[in-house]
């Protein structure tokens, strides 16, 4: 079961939080046409190892979290604000 | 004498107590402390059941939570529980019991003869047969296997409500698993450096393998005495279940039968435990040996021998031989021996040992490099033939009980879940895991240590290594005043006596080496294969007893190394978990939780039947007898007067910031930017695939106010798409969104003399057209209740949504009541507001499907074509605008007699197995006789005017309607605007 | 949406060969012998340097489509290359439950095909997977909920495919253990599907491999694909711990690592890897004789022949590749299964362990060439990737074999993402977490 670090509240079990998917993947500009919408909303990389993923902290801050964690291992190595970019580490 | 009898007292039972319960029907008496097995054994019981697939009588093997074979059946307070094992089972006054698997009795089970027809029921037998005639699996052969598969019977007469659960969260900065040596020299240490422990003890006392070496007893005492003072968290009879990763276990908690009425009929807890790390020191489970008649009541595991003479004072024969591959297995021996039963031989693969000279010593004849080949008896063991290994003459040896250990194996299931890695350790004959450092340490026998003072300070050593890393003082060392562990010769690998006869590797699902090996010959040779094929493993005992076993026996068979074909993966959970101790309080009635509108207690007195909408109880009509007559009284009375119903279950979204219209216009496929204030406007969402996601009204408060409603079924998913959208895509945008939803209560008064209502409730509110025009919305004060009225229509007539704060619901409510009195106002509930929303072809969840887009709902010409919106590029995707797509249309029964039912196919004449559609919604016109709906039709709009034929199959109806606008009533809006 | 009738299996399989025919008679003639007659189910054969058809993953749907294309199309020039050992993927992995009752009609004419063939399969393979068709019932709990399945029974109905509704007393007969009345969301009603059931989810593995095996199709276990070579936009061939084996066609049948073997070739798929777990209760004496699902909540089962409680829930909801679950999904579902079968309480659980499946962005599977001419993808199967074996098997065969879409599969390509065609069987929209 995961435990995530939030940065406003602490650590806290899944349960609180709703999970919103690969944050890697960015709007396109509007008139970027169909293919790059297409794309965004459903090509995934599915990475076999870390994930850079949202998460939205409903049951505390309803802040949106960005979080790196293996998919394999499950573990969080880093958690920010939407608006940062944490780095991901090596495969 | 022959056979289990008690000698003595025991460690744990008190023979001041007795208990009296009952076997199969007959009475018998035990003692407090007692397990149901221990008992049972005191009192010359020997045989607890019949297997799985032979049903060979089988006794008991162990003295633990790991038992194969004798599991029973138990009376519980709402009625029969089956599989429980007589091993841990506490006895209690009035415990009723019975043996499973046998008919008609333990004594003479027909279905025995299984047994004789053994050779041809090989493992993976009904692979190959049974395939003629195709439908005889169903009707012949399965009901045959399933009638005689299973083990207990489960006859449960049920109560009405759910039964007392707990589930108790709870955090840690070490959680030691297991209070052997290990673990109290380990919780010890750590709680006197301060931290948080919490210490985990399956059996019922703490002591693991000290409470059977009565040198212990003082350490262990102490030990024990010590926690508590030291802060430490002890739950005794809770096993670890399983490691979740992050720090996360869950732990079974099973009360005393005293605790257990203490507490109003609880039974166990379900432990959630978070901890910065843990030290697994769960121990190892002594396994069998293979060999002929192994399964023969009466062979047991020796470590189970010692605990049933030291725990219950029973000597589990009047006359035991040992067969062993281990020193350790010799105390077994030993003690019963020191106690006065006089052992008939041990038999050692070994060709010496250090324990063989202390058994000497004691007068034990013992026979080195010997096995058993054969055991004698039926209903109980009579002899057991020994051999040498080598070859050469056998020797009978009558004994009342054969007490077998193949070695320990370390419990490394909860370390491998926490994913650490195994390793063959040829000194042990067994695997041992490693866990990753940052989860804990693993330390006393599943570490691989042999010997309780090394144990000990195992633990002591993953104590000290946590508190490094925990960064805490360690204590002063604490003298290791431990009794020094007795020298000890290795053990040699010993898995299996070739001989003939059934050797059982699997006890409860009757697996033998035999079926092992012709797994293998088959093809079946990867561990997990053989598992699966022969279902070795797969008991309540989860393969811990011989497990490891039969994997020897497949690596042998390949010809390949145990250390290389491996065990299979153990998985949670570590002990069989009863569904209500994981289920927890939320069962039954309690199940979800129920959201109960200000109103609820109002609704009720009014005589509201309820429904439940998602979480939410909603009045459905204000009437409990049933049919369509009260629905369409209360809707008639919206057409034709006024009427009232509560609509505060909408989701109400509070919108501010001054960029709140540039956000919604991003959010919505229509525009607000351009939204006056004191105006709502009906808005679409769409998802960014394109496809409609929510509708409701939004007004505009305040140049940088919103209030946007939702659907009650989407409320807090807009919710968080809003949250998502603003943080992931917004986030320049200064807007802030707050769930408004419980603190609004929110009415709609409909029908022709709404604006009477309204008028007589606010006397002050200009309520004309013109300064108060459809779509309109401004604050308004209710007596002296501040509140905002909204002039929006779900039900086709003039009306208008008062919202007024939650808490003062009931004073709105009953003064628009009042107000509404002279004009025939009356309550309505979902059914009619249903029906209103029909016939107006207003949608909701039925049609907004979440497979129709903006276009199929007839809203294509509202998204708007300056500016980006979610959903604006795929939109426009050619299946999107494909002329064939399904589109909201209205059905009406052509023959008035007959009714609409909502999931009714459309159909032509022409091709009545091709569905062109389905009714969505459905209800009896109020005003004119017949049914009518709302539907989803392929190229819908084009075929307006067509009759076609809904036809429910599943009621064998069909019926005959025509295809019309759906919006039937009023269609050129003239009442809302009235 | 053509009314094309859902076809019916070819007539006359051909006789399986080589490991020996399965039957009574043998079974008694080898106990006469001590069982020393029976030879490996399947052949473990070295791979050759190159076959016409190479298919990565041994699971279900890689065997199935490799015996198919041996035994329908003739083509057995085919090697089934499996990282481990056979079938221990999401085939070895599942609640082992085969029925057609879907709401997208394109989904019901699959699956319905796919349930005829679980109709003969024991025959066809000559192996005995215990088919089993004992019934699936849904419960239903508002009328909102009765809508919906009445909207897709009376669709089935019309496909000719077989569903009933069910009053109470009906599912009190079905499901004595029912608690239809206390609760939180009183059971109203049930739709019956008789025809579903379960099958015996190893057998189905062990049962295609020997039968492919026997028609001459290579499966070698313990080989590990770590490359697709290509020549320009064609594919030749898969690199492998066992050297290069190369290949006129491809198939990716891996679901739950699709993307990861797409990858390899260039490829991002519409798929998030996620788990799903399953449960299996100690074994009790029969106690529930049809397929079961509620319809509050997450639970569904049944009772193996050896009588432990299969059951299962919706996945835990995050990406993973993990074949392991956490606790809450394990508290919920079996929160729904004491409160729907409160007797259940007493009942014990054993085992709990994860199948990664491939969760499409549609909820719905990809049978379908992809951008790389050669490679065929079999894969998104979300929840239903077992009961969709033998479809699933046939209609790859059919892609490989004859280079166009199986009539009840051409629905299922990849383009459906782009072109607006997604068959979203229960309209959550393109996220796979909420499927």
């Amino acid at each position: 079961m995961l435990r995530i670090p939030c940065p406003w509240c602490g650590e806290r079990d899944e349960i609180e939080f709703r999970y919103r998917g690969d944050a890697t993947r960015v709007r396109p500009a509007p008139d970027a046409g169909l293919d790059a919408f297409v794309d965004y909303v459903y090509e995934r990389d599915n990475p076999y190892g870390w994930h850079l993923e949202w998460w939205l902290h409903v049951g505390g801050c309803r802040r949106l979290l960005k979080v790196v964690r293996h998919t394999v291992t499950h573990e969080i190595r880093a958690v920010s604000g939407p608006q940062e970019d944490p780095e991901l580490p090596p495969p | 004498m022959s056979g289990p009898v008690r000698i003595r007292a025991g460690l744990l039972t008190d023979p001041g107590q007795p208990v009296a319960f009952s076997f199969d029907g007959r009475a018998l008496r035990g003692l407090h402390g007692d397990t149901l097995a221990s008992a049972l054994l005191a009192g010359g019981q020997r045989v607890f059941g019949r297997s799985f697939k032979y049903h060979r009588r089988r006794g008991v093997v162990t003295c633990g939570p790991y038992e194969p074979c004798a599991l029973v059946d138990v009376q519980g307070p709402r009625g029969r529980e089956p599989n429980l094992a007589a091993t841990t089972l506490p006895l209690h006054e009035g415990l009723t019991a019975f043996s499973q698997n046998r008919w008609p009795s333990l004594d003479f089970d027909l279905m025995e003869v299984n047994d004789l027809l053994g050779r041809f029921l090989p493992a993976g037998f009904y692979y190959k047969t049974f395939m003629y005639p195709g439908w005889a699996w169903e009707k012949i052969y399965e009901p045959l296997i399933r009638r005689a598969a299973g083990l207990g019977r489960l006859d449960a007469v049920v109560g009405t409500h759910a039964d007392p659960a707990e589930t108790v969260h709870a955090h840690a900065d070490v959680l030691v698993i297991g209070a052997g040596a290990a673990g109290l020299a380990a919780a010890t240490l750590l709680g006197s450096a301060g931290l948080r422990v919490t210490l985990c003890e399956q059996d019922v006392e703490l002591g693991g393998g000290t409470l059977l070496d009565a040198r212990w007893n003082d350490w262990r005492r102490q030990a024990a005495t010590a926690l508590p003072a030291l802060g430490v968290r002890v739950l005794t009879r809770t096993a670890v279940l399983g490691a979740y990763g992050h720090g996360v276990f869950g732990a079974l908690e099973t009360l005393t039968p005293e605790a257990s009425a203490r507490l109003g009929g609880l039974r166990e807890r379900l432990h959630v435990l978070r901890a910065r790390r843990a030290v697994i020191a769960c121990g190892a489970s002594e396994r069998l040996i293979a060999f002929p008649g192994n399964d023969i009541p009466g062979v047991m595991l020796a470590g189970g021998a010692l605990g049933y003479l030291v725990r219950y004072g029973v000597a589990v024969g009047a006359r035991p031989v040992l067969f062993t591959n281990n020193d350790e297995a010799y105390e077994a021996a030993m003690a019963l021996q020191g106690a006065g039963i006089g052992c008939a031989g041990i038999v050692d693969v070994r060709a010496a040992s250090a324990a063989a000279e202390r058994a000497q010593a004691q007068g034990i004849e013992v026979h080195f490099a010997s096995q058993v080949r054969a055991v004698q008896g039926r209903a109980g063991v009579e002899s057991v033939t020994v051999a040498p290994r080598a070859g050469g003459a056998s020797r009978v040896l009558p004994c009342d009980a054969l007490l077998m250990s193949g070695g320990y194996t370390p419990l490394t299931a909860l370390a491998t879940q926490m994913g650490g890695d195994s390793h063959w350790r040829p000194e042990l004959a067994a695997f041992v895991a490693e866990v990753p450092p940052d989860v804990g340490c693993l330390a006393g026998a599943v570490n691989g240590r042999q010997g309780l003072a090394a144990s000990a300070a195992d633990g002591r050593a993953a104590a000290l290594r946590l508190c490094a890393e925990l960064a805490v003082n360690v204590p002063t060392e604490p003298d290791g005043a431990e009794p020094a562990d007795a020298a000890q010769s290795a053990l040699e690998a010993f898995w299996e006596v070739r001989a003939k006869g059934k050797a059982f590797v699997d006890l409860q699902n009757d697996v033998t080496a035999a079926d092992v090996r012709l797994a293998q010959r088959e093809g079946y040779e990867h561990v997990e294969h053989m598992k699966r094929y022969t279902t070795h493993g797969m008991a309540t005992d989860q393969g811990r007893t011989g497990g490891l076993v039969g994997s020897a026996v497949l690596a042998e068979a390949r010809g390949e190394p145990l250390a290389t074909v491996g065990v299979s993966r153990p998985r949670p959970y570590s002990q069989p978990v009863p569904f209500a101790a994981l289920a927890g309080g939320e069962v039954r009635e309690h199940f979800k939780p129920r959201r109960r509108l200000p109103l609820h207690d109002w609704h009720e007195q009014a005589g509201a039947t309820f429904v439940s909408t998602g979480l939410w109880l909603r009045p459905l009509v204000y009437s409990r007898q049933g049919g369509w007559a009260p629905v369409l009284e209360e809707a008639r009375a919206v057409r034709t007067q006024v009427g009232i119903t509560d609509v505060s279950t909408l989701g109400k979204i509070d919108i501010q910031g001054p960029d709140a219209a540039q956000f919604l216009d991003f959010i919505y496929a229509n525009t607000f930017s351009t939204l006056p204030v004191g105006r709502a406007r009906y808005g679409i969402m769409l998802r960014e695939d394109g496809m409609m996601f929510d509708d409701g009204t939004t007004a505009r408060l305040a140049p940088e106010h919103f209030l946007v409603t939702t659907t009650t079924a989407n409320a807090t998913a807009v919710l968080e798409h809003l949250e998502f959208q603003q943080q992931a895509n917004l986030a320049s945008l200064r807007v802030l969104i707050s769930d408004v939803t419980d603190q609004w209560a929110q009415f709609a008064i409909a029908g022709p003399r709404a604006r009477d209502v309204l008028a007589a409730a606010l006397p002050n509110a200009d309520l004309s057209n013109e300064a108060f025009p459809f779509m309109a919305a401004m604050p308004v004060v209710l007596e002296d209740l501040p509140g905002r009225l909204f002039r929006i229509s779900f039900s086709g007539e003039l009306a208008y949504e008062l919202a007024v704060p939650a808490q003062h619901a009931l004073f709105a409510w009953e003064s628009l009541l009042r107000a509404g009195e002279a004009f025939g106002i009356r309550p309505y509930g979902l059914d009619a507001l249903n029906t209103l929303r029909i016939e107006k072809g207003h949608i909701t969840g039925a049609e907004l499907n979440g497979n129709t887009s903006a276009e199929d709902l007839g809203f294509g010409r509202m998204l708007k074509k300056q500016g980006d919106f979610i959903g604006r590029t795929l939109v426009r995707r050619p299946g999107m605008l494909a002329s064939d797509r399904l589109q909201l249309v209205g059905v009406r029964a052509v023959d008035p007699a007959l009714r609409l039912r909502n999931g009714m196919q459309l159909v032509t004449h022409e091709a009545p197995t091709e569905s062109l559609g389905y009714v969505t919604s459905s209800t009896p016109a109020v005003e004119s006789p017949g049914w009518l709906g709302l539907a989803l039709l392929a190229g819908g709009r084009s075929r307006t005017g067509a009759r076609l034929t809904a036809s429910s199959a599943i009621h064998g109806e069909n019926i005959e309607v025509e295809i019309v606008s759906p919006h039937m009533v009023d269609p050129e809006n003239l009442r809302v605007r009235a | 949406m053509s009314p094309e009738p859902i076809p019916s299996p070819s007539g006359s399989p051909a006789p399986v060969r080589s490991s020996g025919r399965y039957s009574l008679w043998r079974l008694l003639a080898e106990g006469l012998r001590g069982q020393q007659g029976w030879r490996p189910a399947w052949r473990k054969p070295h791979p050759r340097p190159a076959y016409q058809v190479v298919i990565v993953g041994g699971g279900g749907h890689g065997l199935a489509t490799a015996f198919y294309l041996a035994h329908e199309f003739g083509i057995r020039d085919v090697a089934v290359i499996e990282r481990g050992p056979l079938g221990l993927g999401n085939v070895g992995r599942n609640t082992t439950i085969v029925r057609s009752n879907y709401f997208q009609p394109p989904n019901i004419r699959f699956y319905e095909y796919s349930l005829k063939l679980w109709e003969g399969l024991e025959h066809t393979l000559n192996f005995n997977a215990m088919v089993s068709q004992r019934g699936t019932l849904n419960l239903f709990h508002t009328e909102a909920q009765r809508d919906l399945f009445t909207r897709r029974a009376n669709q089935m109905r019309l496909l000719g495919v077989d569903a009933v509704a069910v009053d109470r007393d009906e599912v009190r007969r079905l499901v004595p253990l029912a608690d239809l009345d206390n609760g939180r969301y009183p059971v109203l009603g049930g739709f019956l599907q008789p025809r579903g059931g379960t099958v015996r989810h190893d057998a189905v593995a062990w049962g295609y491999a020997r039968a492919a095996s026997n028609l001459g199709v290579d499966i070698i276990e313990h080989c590990e694909v770590t490359g697709i070579r290509r020549d320009g936009g064609r594919v030749t061939g898969v690199e492998t711990t066992r050297g290069f084996i190369g290949a006129e066609t491809v198939c990716l049948a891996v679901a739950g690592s699709s993307s990861r073997l797409a990858a390899q070739a260039g490829l991002k798929l519409p798929i998030e890897s996620h788990v799903l777990q399953a449960f299996v209760s100690e074994a009790l004496k029969p106690v529930l004789d049809v397929v079961l699902t509620y319809g509050a909540g997450h639970f569904y089962v049944s009772q193996s022949d050896k009588g432990g409680l299969v059951f299962g829930g919706a996945i835990d909801g995050y990406n993973t590749y993990g074949q392991r679950g956490a606790l809450p999904m394990a508290e919920e579902v079996t929160a729904a299964a004491v409160t729907l079968l409160p007797a259940l309480a007493r009942v014990k659980v054993l085992r709990q362990w994860g199948g990664v499946m491939d969760m499409s962005m549609d909820g719905s599977p990809i049978i379908s060439h992809t951008p790389l001419a050669g490679l065929i993808l079999n894969g998104g199967w979300c929840y239903g990737g077992f009961k969709a074996i033998p479809a699933g098997g046939m209609c790859t065969a059919h892609l490989i074999a004859r280079d166009t879409p199986h009539p009840v599969a051409a629905h299922l390509d990849l383009e459906r993402f782009a072109a607006g065609r997604t068959i979203d069987e229960r309209g959550v929209g393109p996220f796979p977490y909420l499927h």
